[in-house]
């Protein structure tokens, strides 16, 4: 007995080593992987991403710059919405960037930002993003990382498949979602079937400057169209759209908009419709819309109202147009880097519908048309397929590419991100994703060279992924490391606004253009005051202009008087400072606007309207220095029939 | 003689390097200037080794009461150094041409050495007069007066050679390339006497007297 009690003794001591030696084993290989991840994304402190990131805000109307792997939020650009913090929209120089047909317009609803390319890679020279409410699109200058120039899209609504740009930057493409009257009239709604136009508008981009211009915009039937991106390499010349409601619904979409089992990716030949405009085609057609321009030699926006835009019918122009049949309303339109495989993504569908551009061209040189619509042929589905991608998730979304031979697709219902391969379309992992996830980005993963290290998944539901902050919680973002075969989570971070969709690039290619400050000797302002012995105070009527001069750390002038209840105070004010980092700022105390953050070089102008009679004082709201708080001043305001004398002083 | 002549010619030459290289290079930097600021000393003014970088010191210094870094025109050496190092250059080289044609003496290489050494040193003790008298003299109105552990007034003058910490900068004051480009040139010279000592024995051994 005792015997028997010393064996089982031992056996359970042992079963007990054994089962704490695996408990062991596994906490340390869980523990090592967490700090793996960790490891990842670590950016030691003073040391830079490799990536940059331009996250659209969605509804802020802005573009946030994120770093990655570290998901450290650097800038956001103010791009549709005003401002008041860098006086975007505020002051009298950039007022002008958000004039549009509807007058000032301070929000819009930012989408899909695009990086410039060369010969189908990122060359990082500009990033374009969409306004999707007022129609408009914007490009951001990556040397300043400012708006400069915006575009009002006309015969457009709810400007969504948009604002991708073609192999060489030829064009920025925007696309309407809905469907409108062209031109706009007083017409019933129920009428819409036959009457409304889509219109697909290209955008001429200056290989020098930039500068955006509407070179064309193609009339298409009445449906919406969704996304859309340009062919790569063989298929160059080419813009894909994903269309939805080919039902031409104008009521309940959700159910009368989902009714046929197909609609189409419309395949535009832009290359033959451009000729055909070289070539004198086209209508000129009367419109209205704003042109909005930011010189940063003069640093002040303009704002042009464009009347007239060149109108293109589709079926004018012989091979401009087809439509590829692809089931369950497809929203994303992505296309592979080889240019080979367009990619329709059917969000009401498990599956992914890749068509063949080398079988598409073979269906239109046979003609294997399968009906037409208003005139533009419709392609025999079976002929353009090249295969179908039995995802098992539900709700596919949009697809971006490593550049490896995968394609990392969104299921935005099952919340994950699943990863396939081209030409076998088999999937090879998935990963769930917190939670219903939209866009994805992989730096460079809608060019020819993707940079595969990383996919960045954007989420519309945190739910419980983050302290709660009352109703209205973040949205995020999520990085995975997709270097190896499988998938995996690094980071989940909050991001501003909707981040509905990003575009990615080296740190390098861009960051060495990013200017440290502006010139003085090249500010062309009107009204700017280059230096001490230029400052004055001026009076016209009761226009009061203060030609005022900021370095460290005062103001010149600093004591204003003979200023008037009534008056129209216009501060223009230049920083003279030409120190890297070192922006000044000034409030004035009642001002009905935003503070000035003047960089260094830089002019930009307030308007004060006293209304009350006293002293009353402004100062520098950035901390500029070490006497910051000096940085100070006062205006006397006198009574409207008061005769003092305008003056502006320092140091007296 | 032609050997000592030459390496005469060509230690006097590379004086003109002070022409294109700055002699001095002064660099500050600080926890806010990470990417540091400097000064290039050259023989005929001074310049920002950035475009900005001077502009940007005296902004700084107005807070110490510092006065601004001198243009051309304020130092008379500005007008001097370019006479003496030319004219040493010039004398160089006729002697280094003098000597190769047979013409002089080995000796008076090192004539010019002593006289150039001698200028050299006095260039050094006027530059550090002008960096202790811009370094203390301050502007008895400055924003920032600073008083040393024993109660004196902190004066700010920058190193003549070498690494100093001052208030929150860190000063790193070197000699730069045209410097460089001088002594070398100088110990050519020396070499060129020693060369065209040999010479001269040897030719004494062949009963001629240089």
């Amino acid at each position: 007995m005792r015997k028997y009690s010393f064996i089982a003794l031992v056996a359970l001591g042992f079963a007990a080593l054994l089962n704490s030696c695996g408990k062991g084993e596994k906490s340390a290989s869980s523990g090592a992987l967490a700090s793996n991840a960790a490891e990842k994304v670590y950016v030691k402190p003073g040391t830079h991403d490799d990536f940059y990131a331009f996250v659209s805000g969605g509804f802020s109307g802005q573009l946030s710059v994120y770093g990655l792997p570290s998901g450290r939020l650097f800038k956001v650009i103010p791009v549709f919405s005003q401002d008041p913090e860098k006086a975007y929209g505020y002051n009298e120089e950039t007022k002008p960037m958000l004039n549009t047909s509807h007058g000032f317009i301070p929000w819009d609803d930012a989408h899909h930002p695009d990086i410039s390319q060369t010969n189908g890679e990122l060359d990082g020279r500009f990033v374009f993003i969409n306004g999707n409410n007022t129609p408009r699109i914007a490009k951001i200058d990556l040397t300043t990382f400012e708006t400069t120039e915006i575009i009002e899209i006309p015969n457009s609504a709810g400007n969504h498949s948009s604002s991708f740009v073609t192999e060489n930057t030829e064009y920025v493409v925007a696309g309407t979602r809905f469907s409108v009257p062209v031109p706009q009239r007083d017409m019933p709604i129920n009428e819409y079937k036959g009457n409304f136009k889509g219109a697909l508008s290209f955008i001429s981009v200056d290989p020098e400057d930039g500068g955006m211009d509407i070179k064309f915009q193609l009339m298409m039937p009445g449906f919406d169209y969704d996304l859309s991106h340009p062919g790569r390499g063989k298929s160059h010349g080419w813009f894909f759209f994903t269309t939805y409601n080919t039902e031409e619904a104008n009521t309940l979409l959700e159910v009368n908009a989902s009714q046929n089992d197909k609609d189409f990716i419309a395949a535009v030949n832009w290359k033959v419709i451009e000729e055909y405009v070289n070539n004198g085609g086209g209508t000129k057609m009367p419109a209205n819309y704003a042109h909005n321009v930011y010189d940063e030699a003069t640093h002040m926006a303009t704002s042009t109202m464009k009347k007239e835009v060149l109108v293109v019918n589709p079926i004018d122009v012989p091979g401009a147009v087809y439509f590829l049949p692809t089931p369950k309303s497809p929203h994303g339109c992505d296309v592979d880097p080889s240019g080979e495989y367009i990619i329709g993504n059917g969000k009401l569908s498990a599956d992914l519908t890749v068509h063949s551009f080398t079988k598409m061209l073979d269906v239109i040189e046979k003609k294997k048309f399968d009906g037409e619509a208003y005139g533009i042929p419709i392609l025999k589905f079976e002929d353009v397929l090249a295969g179908t991608v039995n995802s098992g998730g539900l709700g596919p979304l949009h697809t971006e590419f490593d550049g490896k031979g995968n394609a990392y697709t969104t299921f935005f219902i099952s919340s994950e991100v699943v990863k396939w391969k081209l030409d076998t379309w088999e999937v090879v992992d998935r990963q769930p994703c917190y939670y219903s996830v939209g866009h994805l980005m992989i730096p460079g993963g809608n060019s020819r060279k993707p940079f595969g290290k990383y996919v960045m998944a954007m989420n519309k539901i945190t739910k419980d992924r983050y302290l709660p902050t009352g109703p209205e919680v973040t949205q995020s973002a999520q990085l995975y490391d997709i270097s190896g075969e499988k998938m995996e989570l690094l980071l989940d971070f909050p991001t501003i606004g909707e981040p509905h969709y990003a575009a990615g690039i080296p740190a390098d290619i861009v960051k060495k253009n990013s200017k440290k400050i502006f010139k003085l000797s090249e500010n062309k302002h009107p009204h700017a005051t280059l230096n001490d012995s230029e400052v004055r105070v001026e009076r016209d009527g009761n226009v009061v202009r203060i030609y005022m001069t900021m370095i460290r750390s005062h103001f010149n002038p600093d004591n204003i008087e003979g200023v008037k209840v009534g008056d129209k105070v216009y501060f223009h004010v230049t920083n003279l400072e030409q120190d890297y980092d070192v922006p000044h700022g000034i409030s004035m105390i009642g001002a009905q606007t935003s503070e000035l953050l003047i960089m260094p070089g830089q002019t930009e102008t307030f308007v004060w309207e006293p209304k009350q009679v006293g002293v009353w004082p402004f100062y520098c709201p950035d901390f500029c220095s070490a006497l910051h708080q000096e940085m100070q001043g006062y205006v006397r305001v006198s009574p409207a029939d008061s005769d003092i004398e305008l003056t502006g002083t320092l140091g007296e | 003689m032609k050997k000592s002549g030459i390496i005469m010619c060509i230690g006097s030459l590379l004086l003109l390097g002070l022409f294109a290289f700055p002699l001095w290079n002064i660099m500050l930097g600080a926890p806010q200037y990470p990417i540091p600021m400097g000064m290039n000393i050259y023989i005929d003014g001074i310049q920002g080794v950035e475009e900005f970088d001077i502009q940007n010191i005296d902004g700084l210094n107005h807070y110490i009461g510092m006065k601004t870094i001198p243009k051309p025109e304020e130092m008379w050496e500005f007008r001097v150094f370019p006479m003496v190092i030319g004219g040493m250059a010039a004398i160089g080289l006729l002697l280094g041409v003098l000597r190769f044609m047979g013409k002089i003496s080995y000796k008076w290489f090192l004539g010019w050495f002593i006289v150039m050494a001698v200028l050299g040193v006095m260039g050094m003790y006027d530059f550090n007069v002008w960096l202790t008298s811009y370094g203390n003299d301050l502007d008895p109105h400055a924003i920032m007066k600073i008083t040393k552990p024993d109660g004196t007034p902190m004066t700010y003058k920058p190193p003549l050679l070498g690494f100093q910490k001052m208030l929150n900068f860190d000063v790193t004051s070197l000699p730069s390339t045209g410097a460089y480009m001088m002594f070398v040139g100088m110990l050519l010279t020396v070499v060129a006497f020693f060369i065209g000592k040999k010479e001269s024995a040897v030719m004494k051994n062949k009963g001629k007297n240089y």
